[in-house]
């Protein structure tokens, strides 16, 4: 439908066009860096070691946090819900892994199940908690909603804090289920659990997951529920007027949003072997959501690279620059600087850079590095220039008639 | 939302023949909060009529469409559509059942193109043929909405936007529709050409529920209309009763 629209768009006014359809110079370039950015990630584990980069350490978690921001913008994005405690779900997942797989869990002694098992059902738990979530707060938009999900995040790892005798509270949950993957071991092909420090096993476990979560809210994004998501985004109002049963499809938006980070909690918990409440604190939340808005509210794409850009700098730049300035520091040999940057510690001062570059992009972009084009136009104000001539013509004709 | 009672969403929809009132308002008190927004409006609806309901500000208008869509519900008093009471379904539902609202200040997604937003009219259906042939009713109706097809709704003049507004309400194919203001903020040309339209619509077998400011426009063509004042009726009738009605004349069409 939209490439006939663009089509026709094109021929009244060339102009326009060009920027639209996909085949200008801008648009080659866009495809070209998508294309090497998947060629990028599929074959990441053989680069890095190839370049002997060795971060083999922190890429899966990153990759863990983009398939969080994918779910999220299905909320945020996509049917326009401000969540601000998405980390609760993030955590429901993981502990619903442990619960399921781990033997220090309460229901060791009468249910353990293996860890592709307890992924599925850490899918469903999250969606039924994302339901749990959106219930009550239907009636509420905008501000009064973000307070609620702020408080969601905050009451439940509060919640698994104080739930000592199942969730073991602050001491964490340990020896949580590992998936099993077809390997060659001693010469035979069998499914072996994955060994703890295999980096490149993991990283193409959550690769796969996080491709088929792609390619899921890419299928989303176009059906039926994508639409009437975007609707009620725009007006819920006349989304209701146009027979879209809001309720249904504002639960369904929390509900499948945080199945999401249902699968990704259960690969968190299960990559990590340990889970206690601390990791699943408000900056998680935080983090995730300005992986969205940095990549842009609402594309798929632009998400995945925000994603990919701010794991980049939290889990790998900020310790990787340190030490670059501290070999500075070290190599110099100045008398003030030289100190000074050999006892620097980026790391102190992550959330600091961090929110001034966000500050910075709020001002110069707000829309995001990529936007989705419809949310592009919202940030930016209603009618381009081409609404202020129509509007002015109209009104001169019918001004004219009437004289 | 609290639409127990009758849930199944898809009812059959029923020849017309049934009940000759297309849609009864029978005492409909509504609230907003403590407000007591519609003190006991009962109208009715015949099928193929256009009946218009003008008032000043605040009266009520938009409080009363509200009401038949199930955006608000009634505390007291029945909303009936073909004689089957509607005032306890959820706004979607009632869609389903052949009522369509263009709601006030058109609402137009305006972030979709005109295309998209006739797309979303049809959100209820499945019947993908017969929303071609709407489509392209539609398109007929309007003209002017066929050329900007690929444009973003946010980008259309005001007038149309009404028409957009209008025609995505029509790409639901209902049997009733209620019509908010349909003149508001437009150069009196194009009211003339929405009103036109309207009869149009009208012809074609679609019955309409006028809600209007502009009562000279209104009465002249709907076939009966209501006079709303804070929340009440005062008066009821055949429009050319309405216009000679000395009352009406003078606050609703500025004679003296």
């Amino acid at each position: 439908m939209s490439a006939a629209a663009t089509t026709s768009k094109a021929r009244q006014n060339p102009a326009f066009g060009l920027r639209r359809n996909g085949q200008t110079p801008d648009g080659v370039v866009r495809n070209a860096v998508l294309v090497t950015f998947i060629i990028f990630l599929a074959l990441y584990p053989i680069i890095d070691r190839g370049l002997g980069l060795q971060k083999m350490g922190a890429v899966p978690g990153i990759l863990i946090f983009t398939i969080l921001a994918l779910g999220l913008n299905i909320v945020v994005g996509f049917a326009g819900l401000l969540d601000l405690g998405y980390a609760a779900f993030f955590a429901i997942g993981g502990y619903t892994a442990a619960f399921l797989t781990s033997p220090t869990s309460p229901l060791a002694p009468y249910f353990q199940t293996n860890f592709y098992v307890a992924m599925i059902l850490s899918f469903f738990v999250a969606a039924l908690f994302g339901v749990i979530l959106g219930a009550p707060t239907l009636r509420l938009r905008g501000d009064y909603l973000a307070i609620v999900t702020l408080a969601f995040g905050e009451i439940v790892p509060r919640v698994i804090l104080n739930l000592e005798q199942w969730t073991k509270g602050a001491r964490g949950m340990k020896a949580i289920g590992v998936p099993t993957l077809p390997t060659v071991q001693n010469g035979q092909v069998g499914l072996y659990e994955i060994y703890n420090q295999n980096q490149t096993e993991w990283y193409y476990l959550i690769f796969t997951v996080g491709a088929i979560s792609v390619f899921a809210i890419y299928r989303l994004a176009h059906s039926r529920i994508g639409r009437a998501w975007m609707a009620m985004r725009e007006d819920e109002l006349a989304a209701g007027a146009m027979g879209i049963n809001l309720v249904q499809t504002k639960l369904l938006a929390f509900a499948i949003g945080a199945s999401f980070s249902g699968f990704a909690g259960s690969i968190w918990a299960s990559m990590l072997q340990f889970i206690d409440p601390f990791q699943f604190d408000f900056s998680i939340s935080v983090i995730v959501l300005a992986m969205v808005i940095l990549g842009g509210i609402g594309n798929t794409w632009g998400v995945i690279f925000g994603g990919a850009v701010l794991g980049f700098y939290d889990r790998i730049l900020t310790s990787d620059a340190t030490s670059w300035l501290r070999g500075i520091g070290a190599a110099v040999d100045l008398p003030v600087i030289s100190s000074v940057l050999k006892e620097i510690d980026l790391t102190n001062f992550k959330f600091g850079i961090f929110g001034a570059a966000l500050v910075i992009l709020m001002l110069t972009r707000p829309e995001g590095l990529f936007p989705n084009r419809a949310r592009a136009l919202e940030m930016k104000g209603e009618a381009g220039p081409e609404a202020g001539d129509a509007i002015t013509t109209e009104e001169r004709t019918a001004a004219g008639a009437r004289a | 939302m609290s639409a127990p009672a009758v849930t199944t969403p898809a009812a059959p929809r029923r020849a017309a023949s049934e009940s000759p009132l297309a849609l009864e308002l029978r005492d409909v008190h509504t609230y907003y909060g403590h407000i007591h927004a519609l003190k006991g409006v009962s109208l009715n609806v015949q099928h193929g009529e256009i009946v218009t309901l003008i008032g000043a500000n605040g009266a009520g208008k938009t409080t009363t469409l509200r009401t038949i869509s199930g955006v608000l519900h009634p505390r007291q008093g029945e909303v009936l559509l073909q004689g089957d009471r509607i005032d306890k379904l959820a706004p979607h539902q009632i869609v389903l059942r052949g009522v369509c609202q263009s709601p006030e200040g058109r609402r137009i997604f305006s972030r979709m193109t005109v295309r998209e937003n006739l797309e979303m009219g049809a959100f209820a259906r499945r019947d993908a043929g017969a929303i071609a042939a709407d489509f392209d009713r539609v398109l007929a109706l309007f003209p002017r909405l066929k050329e900007r097809l690929a444009q973003k709704g946010g980008t259309l003049s005001g007038g149309e936007q009404q028409m957009l507004a209008i025609g995505r309400a029509l790409m639901s194919s209902p049997r009733v529709l209620l019509l908010d203001e349909p003149s508001m903020g437009l150069a009196p040309m194009l009211v003339e050409t929405i009103f036109t339209t309207i009869v149009e619509i009208n012809r074609q077998g679609v019955t309409v529920l006028l809600v209007e400011q502009n009562a000279l426009m209104a009465l002249n063509v709907a076939s009966r209309g209501y006079v709303l004042e804070t929340g009440r009726i005062v008066l009821g009738g055949p429009a050319q009763e309405l216009q000679r009605n000395e009352q009406v004349q003078k606050s609703y069409l500025g004679i003296e």
